[in-house]
């Protein structure tokens, strides 16, 4: 019996020694890479040195060749894909657009060619998105199921394309003339530190401001864009309707964060400099001013971005007078929230100041086995005229198409905007956008900020306080940035 | 000579091999692991693109929890503070219940109660606090009943206050569990000698006499096992808070509890930091452990050193 003892203990043992030599092994892999590589001034904006793509130790399999594997967060792009993509094989994938605009599809979507197309989704709250997507890029190289296309956002846009795993459009067979009409600040996002081209998109983003027709009439006077605008100009002049609005019984801005990007994508330096330092612009902490005195003097609802009351409260019952938004959120959120009350009741104007916000991009996963298709419906949702469009012209949405988009404008009234040619004034201000003060932590920043001032609002934190718990979450989700003590 | 006998010992430690080896591979591998894990720096920087580390860094990430900057003292008093609001209703209720439903006097038909008591427990936790969440939210149905009855000008925001917050939260570990205690206390009561009621009874006990003079006292063993086993639960504490304080982060995360901390170093997968909190908090749960271990233990009871001479 004693014997079964010893070998019980040895067993444990031995256990415990491989565990300790596993952990081992895995530290060996990795050889203290770390972030180090940045081009340029250690006080300027961020530049990281792009990463050299992985090789490809793994072909993919037979199956994962007849696969186009494409990963998303949301329907926007399935939408499109399926709508206008003319290789899209509607009939064999079952679609079908209901009377409401509901879109059905069947548990198999194809092309024509017979590649089963294969979406992973994964939502974008807590990062998941890019968690999921991270986790499968690192195994790509020796997967034999590889991802052929993913999606990406502006504000994490630069961690992919100067990070090592996309394939760059030239590769792909896209040539400068096929992309010659789109703006070109969607195409700066997208090139990396060496200038090379990483992602295309179908959409160009200037924001806006839509309010809502009925409420200006009553206040304003009057519901016509131009007129609105007008007292509208500057944030001065926006505080002074926010008074108005408050008299009148109405909110001017439904949120906190409504009016953030307006700010936060007309700063003059980056969130991070090239020392990993995070700084603060100044035009953020006008955002926190303003947002302050809107909140402490009533002009807003206390709603955050997304949530149900802020849906709510771009409907009919909602007493909001305007939101700020974006090409997109006319058509994919408003739209929609908009209800059937309120068709025809909303109208933008540029606002107090030009901004953008958000766009998707496409890019192509390094060691793509559907190379083709990839290329394909890059040049088909994105450089092709006609088609583009077609999207316009049916979704409201503006697309990256310089030509078409200018062609449009001459002669076109949005129903949903009660008759408003918004297209024309988008034409005026999309070639304006300059998206140079993107860095690839974006994301995570914003969040943060905007999620730590909620409480500064709210009254319950002064102002420095939430500043060092800004700092503080900064830490916990990047470690490598530097935060002031 | 020497007589070889049977022995049967061998089967008995073949029975716990499985025991042991899942133990082995499932705990105390990970266990392993995560302590070396937290003596390194070890994190995907650039936003998860490169890894960083592991760099061997020693005690370092100990240190970093353990500094004042880094409030680890706050996520553990949120814990305890959440827990302890859903367990005194959930102990207080339960012991009501339960010594109702044993009563025989009451002759009470227990069975529908105990799957009704017991449902709230059988919904994922996460879809009581969407739930809850939707139900206090600005414009949810316990907003509008608010609104009516005290002709409030705007709803009350349950979320973004401490209390309010947190009270929301204790309700749904209430709501979840008390019936799960309710249905261990009956089982508790049941086990005590009905003889002794009946005599306690004959003698002229009053009910409330029985309950604390009887009831109580035969059934702290069980109590004090609900106490701790709720107590290293309530330590776990994840997605009700997670859920109803949007990661925790709404009011200066008043309502975060360790694990939504440790979840927090997961953002950027740093394995160093997260692993020196699960560490931290092992010990805690372990020492919990022993504490509900050495209480449930029946000792022998001291013999009586005889006092004074002989008489």
């Amino acid at each position: 019996m004693a014997n079964f003892k010893r070998l019980l203990a040895g067993a444990m043992a031995l256990c415990m020694v491989g565990a300790v030599f596993t952990s081992c092994g895995d530290s060996k892999k990795d050889d203290k890479k770390s972030n180090n590589g940045t081009i340029g001034d250690k006080d300027a904006d961020l530049k990281e040195a792009k990463l050299e793509n992985e090789e490809q130790k793994v072909k993919g399999s037979e199956d994962s060749q007849k696969k186009l594997k494409i990963y998303t967060w949301n329907d926007e792009f399935k939408s499109r894909l399926r709508n206008f993509y003319p290789e899209y094989d509607q009939e064999k994938s079952g679609f079908s657009v209901a009377a409401d605009g509901t879109e059905t599809v069947g548990e198999h979507e194809y092309l024509k060619n017979g590649t089963e197309i294969v979406w992973v989704t994964t939502p974008n709250a807590d990062n998941a998105y890019q968690n999921k997507l991270d986790e499968d890029l690192a195994k790509q190289s020796e997967s034999d199921d590889k991802i052929d296309m993913f999606l990406i956002e502006a504000d994490y846009a630069l961690k992919y394309v100067n990070g090592k795993y996309v394939k760059p459009i030239k590769d792909l067979g896209i040539t400068d003339d096929d992309l010659k009409d789109q703006y070109q600040y969607t195409k700066d996002i997208v090139t990396d530190t060496n200038g090379v081209l990483e992602g295309v998109s179908w959409q160009a983003t200037p924001g806006l401001f839509a309010y809502r027709r009925d409420i200006a009439k009553e206040v304003l006077g009057t519901d016509d864009p131009d007129e609105v605008q007008a007292q509208l100009a500057d944030w001065d002049k926006f505080n002074e309707v926010a008074k108005k609005m408050k008299d009148a019984g109405y909110f001017m801005l439904s949120g906190y964060d409504d009016s953030f990007r307006t700010f936060s994508n007309n700063v003059s330096k980056s969130w991070v400099n090239n020392s990993y330092e995070v700084q603060i612009d100044d035009n953020l902490m006008k955002w926190v001013d303003q947002t302050k005195e809107f909140t402490d003097k009533g002009y807003n609802h206390g709603t955050s971005l997304w949530d149900e009351t802020w849906n709510a409260d771009q409907s009919s019952a909602g007493k909001v007078f305007g939101f700020f938004y974006s090409t997109w959120g006319i058509n994919f959120t408003l739209k929609g929230n908009a209800g059937d009350d309120l068709q025809g009741q909303y109208a933008v104007c540029e606002g107090p100041q030009a901004y953008y916000w958000g766009g998707t991009w496409i890019c192509a996963a390094d060691g793509t086995d559907n190379e083709a298709d990839v290329a394909d419906i890059m040049k088909a949702l994105t450089c092709n005229k006609d088609i583009m469009l077609d999207i316009t012209k049916k979704t409201e949405d503006y697309t990256n198409n310089q030509a078409a988009m200018e062609e449009l404008a001459k002669d076109y009234s949005s129903d949903f905007l009660g008759g408003q040619n918004h297209i024309a004034l988008f034409v005026a201000a999309a070639p304006k956008i300059d998206a140079s003060k993107i860095s690839a932590y974006d994301q995570g920043l914003n969040e943060s900020f905007q999620g730590k001032f909620k409480d500064y609002f709210l009254g319950s934190v002064d102002k420095d306080t939430a500043l060092k718990n800004f700092y503080t979450a900064v830490q916990e989700k990047y470690p490598d940035l530097k935060v002031p003590e | 000579m020497k007589h070889k006998s049977i022995s049967y010992a061998k089967w008995g430690y073949i029975f716990i091999v499985p025991f042991f080896v899942a133990f082995i591979l499932f705990n105390l591998i990970p266990l392993v692991s995560t302590f070396y894990n937290s003596l390194f720096e070890n994190y995907m920087g650039r936003g998860g693109m490169v890894q960083v580390g592991p760099n061997f860094i020693g005690l370092d990430n100990y240190k970093t929890m353990f500094d004042p900057k880094t409030e680890l003292g706050k996520y553990f008093g949120n814990t305890f503070i959440l827990w302890i609001l859903g367990f005194i209703p959930q102990i207080f209720f339960s012991l009501l219940f339960a010594s109702w439903f044993t009563d025989l006097r009451m002759k009470l038909k227990t069975g529908a109660y105990k799957v009704i008591f017991y449902l709230p427990n059988v919904i994922m936790a996460a879809a009581m606090g969407m739930l809850f969440y939707t139900m206090f939210a600005q414009n949810g149905p316990i907003n509008s009943i608010y609104t009516t009855i005290t002709h409030a000008e705007s709803p009350y925001m349950f979320f973004d206050h401490v209390w309010s917050q947190r009270g929301v939260i204790a309700i749904i570990n209430f709501m979840m569990w008390y019936g799960n205690t309710t249905i261990m206390l009956m089982a508790a009561i049941n086990g005590v000698d009905p003889s002794l009621y009946e005599s306690a009874q004959i003698d002229g006990a009053t009910p409330s006499q029985t309950f604390w003079k009887i009831t109580l006292p035969l059934i702290r063993p069980i109590l004090l096992y609900v106490l701790i086993t709720s107590l290293i639960g309530g330590l776990q504490m994840y997605d009700v808070p997670q859920i109803i304080t949007r990661n925790g982060e709404q009011v200066q995360r008043t309502s975060m509890t360790v694990v939504m901390y440790l979840q927090k170093h997961l953002y950027s997968k740093n394995y160093g930091m997260a692993g020196a909190l699960s560490v931290i908090l092992f010990v805690v749960a372990a020492v919990l452990s022993l504490m509900v271990f050495y209480a449930t233990t029946e000792r022998e009871p001291k013999k009586k050193v005889k006092k004074g001479g002989i008489k």
